[in-house]
């Protein structure tokens, strides 16, 4: 009985393993977005330069903005399964 | 310009073709086959959170600030990173406790407060009406802005009558009310809604995109001719930078972010498409993602535009908020400008029915069912069916807010621009983010804290955001912003306490946050939870670690089926009533309704059921008040839980426990069918050892008993006889030795004495023993091998052994006088394979499976050669001891062709011949 129980055990873990990697993944996301999207990292883009004739700052708000949505779309849809 | 007719017609076509995609929703959900399971369409539905505010005012702000209309969207993208775990849980708990609104959700918690949820409500009310009007507004500017010819002032408004926002905002009460309240849903979920905001979020951000493409690539030439030319302008140039002079920037930033992140979640159309129309929690996966990604789409234009406009109009333009509309307009594309009304048109419509029919939802639950069960006619002891009531009031409640929103809209909308109107709504509904999600992750929460919070909070809103907003609009003396109430500047609203620099909005929510949040800990942990209250607590901060079905309830008392089935007839219908508890009967395990047990169970079930229709509040005073219950304590709590806990524990136990015999006993049969398959061979090989054993013994007899009956046999005779049984005792003997050898082997008894082998060497002395005998039947022997391979570790003796049982094999098959032996010897890093190919008959496929076996023996009848059917057997043994294979070659052309594999044997002690037969398969 106890083999039995012992065998059950790493099964049950193992997904609950997997889910907090998720969690983790998603808190480490959202710790960077809020330092992303704040003083002072926010202000490293306010300066006086274009990227292809668009003004740094707003370019760099929609690029950091599309990289974590991306970051989270793999993050969510790598889990589905 | 756009005539009106136009404008008005194709309208109502767009409200019409909205019925249609709601009612086709609504059809498919009745037949079963729903169009909003997906998570694609869920997501789109949270996109309603890109109201009129989001599609007008967006470019407004912009035009006024840059780039500070992107906080607003920032803050959602923030909240859906964390949303697996906290909308999940919100989804989670609304489901299980069936929960149908915000207010509901807080108030269940906090001990199911009839008063919470009425506060709530009223908060949500005041709060939501100015954004309600905003819509109004953004519909009635953007058709005055398309109806009027350019610098021509805008008609005076006609008759009431005549006022196309009145007929707007009665299309969308009627909307709301077919598709919100049409049928009283214990789940309170609308397909049909839900699919018509999906369809209504496509069609905003392709005409806001159609609209930002236009401007971008067809007035100017691209973006960045366009970001040139603006920032080429000194007037313009600020506005893509963030400070831009303000002081407090970054706080500024901060507090918006945090406002959208909060609003994105309490909203109350939020929190009807994110939660309670939720059909998969696991479609959040993808909604997670799609709809932070529809917020960057929809927003990619809005600076292109709000400069576009700039630039085309001149600086200083104070329409910007129609600039959507108006630059089209202005460029000679009325279609594209209709196109972009329709668009704003399905923003603001939107938002508008959905956000009636979740308020209503929540004033009919929360502010009017409770007053009305207070009243004899309608309370608990009185009979009479209220669904009709039920629908009544929701129907009444959408047109009030409609109603509300119309009149705000008249009274206080032309004063405000949509951006600070739909700002200070957020800032109210973010007082509900310290009560909900303290709620949902601590459970020291108590009813009077929150309760306190909201006050706090609410009553600091008001103060410093509401007031002042009102008697800016001059509905109100502005003294008291300027020096105070009753002259007391520290209490001036917009500077209270003296703290000056931070924006109003900022200023507004640090103060009212700062009060709410303090209120709730403090008075939270002024007393302990009270025994419903940490009930409810338990339920809601550990949903994920039980179901409704196995988690503990918390009631103790006597209850009848026969008066809580009448209690939800009241409110459910008595169809409804009937089939929800001959369902519960069917679980339950019992044939009618009047056989269930009136358990606690039943009593959760009752609750739960009439909280889906009209609150969770109001369910357990309805409850409470049709049967004889026990005051529960703290301790009876902590027991409930216990037991509950140790149900699910003996239960998993007992699982465990079953699971483990289920596998002994299939172990058990597997071995019990194994042990009757070796006896089954043990007989076959009795039967076929006697039998082998027998023919000789036969020969060997009969030609004894001639000789002895015979004295006078002649020598000759006699001779010949005797030769025969010689012959046929050596046959016998080398039999029974077979037979011997073959048990030593499979019992792995037999001696092996391993040393290093030349396998080269090995084959040729063993071809140099049968040389004879191939000679005499006439047969050509070949050998195939490299001059040196590496020593084998086996014993050279049971090799030889495995090496003439093959050649004579093939030396007895191979045809007379044109024999051809073949043997091939090939080696490679695992191991060396030697093939013994002849040319006789070859092996019948039918016999390929059976050749290893046993006493099988190729050949029929007359032409069956001498033999005693153990040689291939006991090579086959051999090889595997040493960890090798032996087979038949499948299609080797003509004849048979055997061949075996060994392994480089570098172990000193052999692996045992069953393991290792299955362990080095090619």
């Amino acid at each position: 009985m106890r083999t039995c129980a012992a065998a059950r055990n790493p099964l049950e873990r193992a997904p609950s393993m997997t889910a907090h990697l998720h969690h983790q993944r998603l808190a480490a996301l959202f710790a960077a977005a809020l330092l992303l999207f704040n003083f002072p990292l926010l202000a490293l883009w306010d300066r006086e330069l274009t990227v292809f004739g668009v003004p740094l700052f707003p370019a760099a708000l929609f690029f950091v903005w599309g990289v974590l949505i991306a970051l989270l779309a793999w993050s969510m849809e790598r889990t589905q399964r | 310009m756009l005539s009106a007719p136009l404008l008005v017609g194709a309208s109502f076509a767009y409200l019409l073709m909205l019925f249609a995609v709601a009612w086709y929703g609504d059809r498919r959900a009745r037949q079963g086959r729903s169009i909003i399971g997906n998570a694609w369409v869920y997501a789109l539905s949270m996109a309603v959170y890109c109201t009129a505010w989001t599609y007008f005012g967006s470019v407004g702000r912009a035009s006024t600030s840059g780039v500070w209309f992107l906080p607003i969207y920032l803050g959602p993208t923030l909240a859906m990173i964390v949303a697996w775990m906290v909308v999940r849980k919100m989804i989670r708990i609304t489901r299980t406790y069936r929960l149908t609104s915000i207010a509901d959700f807080i108030a269940s918690r906090y001990g199911k407060s009839p008063t919470l949820a009425g506060m709530v409500t009223l908060i949500t009310v005041v709060g939501i009406v100015p954004y309600i009007a905003l819509q109004l507004k953004a519909v009635a500017s953007g058709y005055a802005v398309l109806t009027t010819l350019p610098g021509e002032a805008v008609a005076a408004a006609g008759p009431w009558w005549g006022d196309s926002t009145l007929y707007v905002a009665l299309t969308l009460a009627g909307f709301a009310m077919v598709f919100g309240t049409r049928h009283l849903d214990t789940t309170e979920r609308h397909e049909g809604m839900v699919a018509a905001i999906a369809f209504e979020s496509v069609v905003k951000l392709v005409a806001f995109l159609s609209v930002g493409l236009f401007v971008s690539y067809s007035m100017f030439d691209g973006l960045g001719d366009l970001f040139a030319r603006a920032l080429a302008h000194p007037e313009l140039r600020p506005l893509l930078a963030l400070e831009q002079g303000r002081p407090f920037t970054y706080e500024q930033w901060f507090a918006l972010t945090v406002l959208s992140m909060m609003s994105v979640l309490f909203l109350p159309r939020q929190f009807q498409v994110m939660v309670v129309e939720n059909v998969d929690e696991r479609h959040l996966r993808r909604a997670a993602w799609v709809f932070p990604l529809y917020l960057l789409l929809i927003n990619l234009f809005v600076l292109p535009i709000a400069l576009g406009g700039l630039l085309h109009f001149g600086p200083g333009n104070t329409d910007a908020e129609a600039f959507v509309l108006s630059l089209p307009l202005a460029n000679g594309q009325p279609a594209l400008a209709l196109f972009a009304f329709i668009g704003g048109l399905s923003a603001a419509t939107g938002m508008v029915i959905v956000e009636t029919i979740a308020v209503s939802t929540m004033v009919c639950n929360d502010l009017v069912m409770p007053l009305l069960l207070r009243t004899r006619r309608f309370g608990a002891r009185a009979g009479g069916d209220l669904t009709r009531l039920l629908l009544l009031i929701r129907r009444t409640a959408i047109v009030g807010i409609m109603f509300l929103g119309y009149a705000y809209f008249h009274i206080a909308g032309e004063a405000y621009a949509l951006v600070s109107i739909g700002l200070i709504s957020f800032a109210a509904i973010t007082q509900f983010a310290p009560a909900a999600l303290g709620g949902m992750y601590w459970k020291g929460g108590t009813r009077e804290g929150a309760m306190a919070g909201l006050a706090a909070g609410f009553a600091l809103w008001a103060w410093t955001l509401m007031l002042p907003s009102i008697a800016k609009s001059g509905w109100m003396d502005t003294g008291f912003i300027t020096h105070g109430p009753w002259g007391t500047t520290l209490l001036r609203p917009e500077q209270l306490f003296g703290l000056t620099g931070l924006d109003n909005l900022t200023h507004s929510l640090f103060w009212s946050l700062l009060a709410n949040i303090t209120a709730y800990v403090a008075i939270s942990l002024w007393r302990t939870p009270s025994a419903r209250e940490i009930s409810q607590a338990l339920l809601f901060v550990d949903v994920f670690e039980r179901t409704a079905s196995s988690g503990p309830v918390f009631w103790r008392g006597r209850a009848q089926v026969s008066d809580l089935q009448p209690l939800i007839a009241r409110f459910l219908g008595e169809a409804r009533s009937q089939s929800l508890f001959e369902a519960y009967a069917r679980d339950a395990g019992v044939a009618r309704i009047d056989q269930i047990k009136p358990d606690a169970q039943l009593v959760q079930f009752a609750e739960t059921q009439l909280a889906g229709a009209i609150g969770s509040a109001s369910a357990r005073v309805m409850v409470a008040s049709v049967v004889e219950e026990e005051a529960l304590g703290l301790d009876d709590v902590m027991r409930i839980l216990e037991e509950a806990s140790q149900l699910r524990a003996y239960s998993h136990a007992l699982e465990d426990k079953s699971r483990s015999l289920e596998r002994a006993t299939a172990e058990l049969r597997a071995a019990n069918d194994q042990l009757k398959s070796l006896d089954r061979l043990k007989d076959d090989f009795m039967s076929s050892v006697t039998h082998e054993l027998r023919t000789p013994l036969t020969s060997i007899r009969a030609l004894s008993e001639l000789m002895v009956d015979d004295p006078k046999m002649d020598g000759q005779q006699r001779q010949h006889f005797l030769g025969i049984i010689v012959s046929e005792t050596e046959r016998l003997s080398r039999l029974v030795n077979q037979v011997l050898d073959m048990a030593k082997i499979e019992s792995g008894q037999a001696e092996w004495h391993n040393s290093e082998v030349d396998l080269r060497a090995l084959i040729v002395k063993a071809l140099d023993t049968t040389r004879e005998m191939f000679r005499e039947r006439g047969a050509r022997v070949e050998l195939h091998a490299p001059e040196h391979l590496p020593a084998l570790r086996a014993d050279p003796d049971r090799l030889t052994q495995v090496m003439l049982n093959l050649l004579a094999n093939a030396g007895k098959f191979v045809p007379r006088g044109t024999g051809h032996v073949e043997v091939r010897v090939r080696s490679d890093a695992r191991g060396v394979t030697v093939d013994v190919h002849d040319n006789g008959p070859g092996v019948p496929a039918e016999e390929r499976a059976l050749v290893f076996e046993r006493f099988r023996q190729g050949g029929h009848g007359v032409n069956r050669p001498a033999g005693t059917g153990l040689g291939l057997p006991i090579s086959r043994q051999i090889i595997e001891h040493f960890g090798g294979r032996m087979w038949l070659e499948p299609d080797p052309g003509q004849g048979a062709c055997f061949s075996f594999n060994l392994p480089w044997n570098t172990q000193k002690n052999p692996p045992a011949p069953a393991e290792a037969g299955g362990g080095d398969t090619p």
